[in-house]
């Protein structure tokens, strides 16, 4: 399990629950590696200002998390960590490697509506 | 309105963090600002293993710790946010927010450490994450058996060279000069790597491909020469450049941009002190940013309350 503060996604199931539980939903799929850790941070803080979006993790390696790795909005990504943004259980964004809060804070704006 | 403390530390890394105990445990209102995530470069670093005391320990283990200790003695600690403004120059310094969140105090640590140098060509952006990577023991696993180059000729660019072999049956060196700046034993184990050949005197010039990466075109430097060579990914380990831009002007900077601070972590400012790797010295490693947080923040600490003495006296008078 990943050693952050966000809601951890553990199987396909969970995936699936969030996804039918919450409008919109942030998963971002990695490691506790340096490109990651600053995009779990980012989440931990924008979680209490972005109410209206969930917030979660999944670790990259589970074999569950195919259901990340293996979309097809993530077939040219080779960088850690891919972060899909789901707007009624349909993605709507994907990113590959680290991103900056500005960047994250602009998808979740255009997607999900200002906090 | 803007929040008044007795210290704005700029940066949240190791330096900054220990600015903030040091400063907190002294009682100083201690605010620290941070762009990135908290820890900064240390977050970089799978493991740390020449802290003393510290036998072995995740740079993010590190950084939580450091930063549950800066808030325990009081320091609030706010990290990725984008700074609009400054004014380091009067005798009370302000910090001003994106959000529009202004702070003031009549110190500041200057403690921005650095970052990855970037190549700064064609394509470098578009397809960061999608064939190009700063960072091998992050994504090397992506390039299993695929063909990659390593850019850069020091320590880390050959040993995550050598590392990379375990995953891409082919990794090419590309260097702008025709010797390495690593260590001798860096550069031997390289040379003897039957997967690993280079490329010196050459620059990328362009990053090419569709929704990935490639192909890169390649200069020779002294023949002016271009190739382009088909590849699947490329690490791009080309060293650091310090976090110092926005001081540009305001305090003392070298020539390689690095801010000038003298044995006390003073800068050319009155007021504003600095500390780990964006000052201008030889060893850039946690302990020495640890060291020069510690001295930055005792002599803020030392500036702070003369300044609080002085306000007292002239009151009393
Ligand atoms: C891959 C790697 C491995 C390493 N391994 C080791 C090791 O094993 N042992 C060791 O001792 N050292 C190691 N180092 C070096 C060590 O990590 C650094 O020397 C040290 O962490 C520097 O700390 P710092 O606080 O000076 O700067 P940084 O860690 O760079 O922190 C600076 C912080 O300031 C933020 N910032 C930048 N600009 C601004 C601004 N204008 N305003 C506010 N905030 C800003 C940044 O986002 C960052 O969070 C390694 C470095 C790297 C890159």
């Amino acid at each position: 399990m990943l050693q952050t503060n966000l809601t951890h996604v553990l199987s396909e199931k969970d995936h699936a629950a969030l996804l039918k539980a919450n409008e919109n939903v942030m998963i971002c799929c990695g490691r506790m590696g340096p490109m990651c850790i600053p995009v779990y941070e980012a989440m931990e803080e924008l979680e209490g200002e972005y109410k209206h979006v969930k917030f979660a993790d999944m670790e990259f390696d589970s074999p569950d998390a195919r259901i990340i790795r293996n979309l097809p909005e993530c077939r040219s990504f080779q960088g850690l960590p891919f972060v899909v943004y789901y707007k009624g259980g349909k993605v709507v964004k994907a990113t590959t490697s680290i991103q900056q809060p500005k960047q994250i804070t602009t998808i979740l704006d255009e997607h999900f509506g200002k906090k | 309105m803007d929040t008044q403390y007795d210290v704005i530390v700029l940066g949240g890394g190791a330096a900054g963090l220990t600015a903030g105990i040091y400063l907190s445990r002294a009682r100083l209102r201690t605010l620290i600002l941070n762009e990135g995530a908290t820890g900064g470069q240390m977050t970089l670093t799978h493991e740390i293993a020449n802290y003393p005391g510290v036998e072995n320990i995740s740079g993010y283990e590190l950084a939580r710790r450091m930063r549950s200790q800066a808030q325990k003695f009081g320091c609030t600690v706010k990290s990725n946010l984008t700074i609009a403004a400054m004014d380091l120059t009067g005798e009370i310094k302000r910090v001003l927010l994106d959000t529009g969140d202004a702070f003031t105090a009549p110190a500041v640590i200057l403690a921005t450490g650095g970052k990855s140098r970037e190549i700064g060509a064609p394509g470098e952006t578009e397809f960061k994450g999608k064939g190009i990577s700063y960072c091998a023991t992050c994504d090397g696993d992506f390039f299993t058996d695929k063909e990659i180059i390593v850019v850069g000729g020091g320590n880390s660019a050959l040993e995550e060279a050598v590392s990379l072999t375990k995953y891409a049956s082919k990794v090419t060196v590309v260097h702008q000069f025709d010797h390495f700046q690593a260590f001798e034993h860096y550069v031997v184990e390289a040379q003897k790597n039957p997967k690993i050949r280079f490329i010196m005197e050459s620059k990328i010039e362009a990053f090419e491909g569709d929704e990935a990466l490639r192909s890169v075109k390649i200069r020779h430097q002294q023949t002016g020469a271009i190739t382009t060579m088909a590849v699947d990914g490329v690490f791009i380990l080309i060293g650091y450049v310090p976090n110092t831009k926005r001081f540009e002007g305001i305090v003392t900077l070298n020539g390689a941009g690095e801010i000038v601070a003298d044995a006390g972590m003073a800068t050319s400012l009155p007021g504003v002190f600095a500390a780990g790797d964006s000052i201008a010295k030889r060893y850039r490693q946690v302990t020495t940013a640890v060291a020069d947080g510690t001295i930055a923040a005792l002599n803020a600490a030392e500036y702070v309350n003369a300044k609080k003495k002085e306000v007292k006296a002239e009151e009393v008078l």
